[in-house]
């Protein structure tokens, strides 16, 4: 690893340091700059808030939206919760996947929040609606 | 220089609200975006002195300003019937100001609860609370005012409020919408509480999949932070967990610890944030006590029915043709709600079943469609309101396997704390391919030795399989330290019950309860 990361781990821990249970705000941030969080920063993490290695790990490894390993391409975030289940979402993950290949992680989300007008996709912090086979292709096939 | 109304709620974005808006701009007409009316098959929705048209794609908007567009045109868009038709408290505001306005918000009588309250003092402000009725709109229904009592009760150097923004319920969005288009709203009621309860420090918890409602929330935060002081807000985002909508789970990822659910007691009330008494509200109710406030208790309390007191924002989602925000008062049917305010599927098919209160709610059979809105009513049919989510599915639903996502979604989400719920689910998910594989389970080696007295003999039968779920639902019912495991069967059983056919049995479960 070489000292700028480092560097940059510290600081973003430094910068939540005047916070009540800091531990997500720094997750998050490592992750959304990195990708993942890795040992590294693990242990980092766990030196500068007086936690164990394993701690910080257990935290990582309870939610969803972090990862130990780099994802290694980009992620479009499928709803399949109830909603969009009755509106036929399950029906177009089949062509998705197929288009997706090995280029994009085609996953899942349970609801965001747009259940009157899905199937609904995310894609980072961009949100897509009314998907039909067609548009959903399209929109992965975008994708770098 | 014409004025058209956007929204620039995520919903109205997910559409192409942006597009559109850029339209109207390059031909020359102002945009204001405002938050949404909660009218969600016609998003974007653009309105134009008062007058709507929706949805609009960009190729419309030349048409729109040439007086034309009749097609979309939906007249007045505040006398629309589906407006009309609502009692708005909470979302009276939709549609109509800017999300992050000081001034807009000033002129609807923004701050007006919070500044009443300061007028009554902490006691009466909750002693209004508590006549007002209101019960929490986070799922449980415990009375607010009850617990603000218990708060302000409480000795401490410290005391925290904290708003459950997590709505993680599929077909729910009303904190979203709230977030998203009215954030000094709520801004306003955790004030309220703060005073309430003699606490100086809120946190807001949302989700992580609601980027939108997090960056307009810190704005407002920051906007708005002179009015509410010395009370200060911080928002904090969720990492995609739904068991952290529940307040134990959801306190320790505020701590920063992985989300797993605490026994009760210690109440949160008494023992929450950092070990603290802590008030944890759901978003609707905190908006709810701003209106308490400003109109008093008796304003309030006029809706409503029984025990259900006040309105209820019903989020009217799925397979529906007129999906979006309802708020009414307490009583309505779910047929006025599902066939007439709703217009039936989006399909245009029959209705099949409609599941309520979220993932952990029943499913109901359109039988059952006189139902009031009460939470005593659906609590009678084994049934919850929960945040007010409705689901409708049309006849092609697969209810069997509507089943068998209810325990694999408490599989995934399950926090992993007790049996029941970790291990059940996953075994429940098992259990229902069987029953759809029409592959019942032979004898295993374990089953076989000879000191496994109690096993059965023979090859388990559908029927077997079938008691077996029930007997696995009574378990997780019972057996679970919250409602993640112990409501998953609702969906289960309520399934099993009304479509027996869809697991490929006619008789019907009754031993279920
Ligand atoms: C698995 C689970 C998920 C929950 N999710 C939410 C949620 O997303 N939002 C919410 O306000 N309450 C949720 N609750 C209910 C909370 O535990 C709690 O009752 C609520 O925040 C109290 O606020 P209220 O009294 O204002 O309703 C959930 C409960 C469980 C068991
Ligand atoms: S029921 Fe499930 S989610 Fe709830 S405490 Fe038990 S394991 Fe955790
Ligand atoms: S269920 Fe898909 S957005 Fe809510």
């Amino acid at each position: 690893m070489n000292d700028g990361k480092a560097d940059r781990l510290d600081e973003i821990i430094a910068s939540h340091s005047r916070r009540e249970g800091p531990l997500l705000p720094i997750l998050h941030d490592i992750q959304a700059e990195f990708g993942h969080v890795s040992e590294e920063a693990k242990r980092r993490i766990a030196g500068a808030l007086n936690l164990s290695r394993a701690e910080v790990h257990g935290v990582v490894s309870f939610y969803h939206d972090f990862r130990s390993e780099p994802a290694g391409k980009p992620v479009l975030k499928l709803c399949r919760a109830e909603a969009c289940k009755s509106r036929g979402v399950e029906a177009l993950v089949g062509a998705a996947e197929a288009v997706a290949g090995d280029r994009v992680a085609v996953e899942t989300v349970y609801c965001l929040g747009l259940c009157t007008v899905g199937p609904n996709a995310m894609v980072g912090k961009t949100v897509h609606a009314r998907l039909d086979s067609a548009k959903l292709t399209a929109l992965i096939g975008e994708m770098a | 220089m014409m004025t058209v109304r956007i929204s620039d709620d995520a919903l109205a974005l997910a559409c192409g609200a942006d597009d559109v808006a850029a339209a109207f701009e390059k031909a020359g007409a102002a945009v204001e975006r405002v938050s949404s009316w909660g009218m969600h098959w016609l998003e974007p929705l653009v309105e134009v002195n008062g007058v709507g048209f929706g949805p609009v794609t960009p190729a419309d908007v030349q048409a729109i300003l040439d007086g034309g567009a009749d097609a979309l045109c939906i007249g007045p868009v505040a006398a629309h019937p589906f407006i009309v038709a609502q009692q708005r408290l909470t979302f009276a505001r939709a549609g109509k100001t800017r999300p992050l306005s000081l001034d807009d918000y000033e002129a609807t009588d923004g701050w007006k609860g919070l500044g009443r309250a300061r007028e009554l003092g902490p006691e009466a402000t909750i002693e209004e609370v508590v006549a007002s009725g209101l019960r929490g709109r986070g799922g449980a229904g415990f009375p607010t005012g009850i617990k603000w009592r218990t708060v302000a009760a409480a000795r401490a150097d410290q005391k925290y409020i904290v708003c459950n923004a997590d709505e993680g319920d599929s077909a729910t969005f009303a904190d979203r919408m709230i977030m998203e288009g009215d954030p000094y709203q709520l801004i306003e009621g955790m004030a309220i509480a703060g005073f309430a309860v003699g606490a100086s420090k809120g946190y807001i918890y949302v989700r992580s999949e609601y980027p939108h409602a997090i960056a307009k929330l810190e704005q407002a935060i920051h906007k708005s932070a002179h009015i509410i002081a010395p009370f200060h807000l911080e928002v904090r985002e969720g990492a995609g967990a739904y068991v952290c909508g529940e307040e134990t789970s959801l306190l320790n990822s505020l701590e920063g610890k992985r989300g797993e659910v605490r026994a009760k007691p210690p109440l949160p009330a008494l023992e929450g944030l950092f070990g603290k008494p802590t008030v944890v509200n759901n978003l609707l109710s905190l908006c709810a006590v701003t209106h308490i406030l400003a109109d008093g208790a008796t304003f309030y309390a006029d809706y409503g029915l029984g025990r259900s007191r006040g309105t209820m924002p019903i989020q009217l989602a799925g397979n529906v043709k007129h999906g979006g925000l309802f708020e009414t008062a307490f009583g309505i049917s779910l047929g006025t709600l599902v066939n007439e305010i709703g217009g039936g599927t989006a399909s245009g098919r029959p209705v099949k079943a409609v599941q309520v209160g979220g993932p952990l709610g029943a499913y109901i059979h359109p039988d059952q469609f006189d139902i009031p809105f009460d939470y005593e009513a659906y609590a009678a049919v084994d049934a919850l309101i929960g945040h007010g989510g409705i689901c409708v599915f049309d006849d092609t639903a697969d209810l069997a396997g509507m089943a068998r996502f209810a325990m694999e979604f408490c599989a995934v989400e399950s926090c992993g704390k007790c049996t029941p719920c970790r291990i059940g689910s996953t075994r429940g998910k098992e259990l229902i391919d069987r029953i759809l594989a029409r592959a019942p389970r032979g004898r295993d080696t374990v089953e076989a030795l000879p000191q496994m007295h109690n096993a059965p003999r023979s090859a388990r039968a559908l029927e077997d399989e079938i008691t077996l779920l029930e007997d696995l639902c009574e378990t997780m019912k019972f057996g679970s330290l919250c409602a993640l495991g112990g409501f998953t069967p609702y969906p289960v059983l309520s399934a099993l019950r009304h479509w027996p056919e869809d697991f490929g049995v006619t008789r019907m479960a009754e031993a279920a309860e």
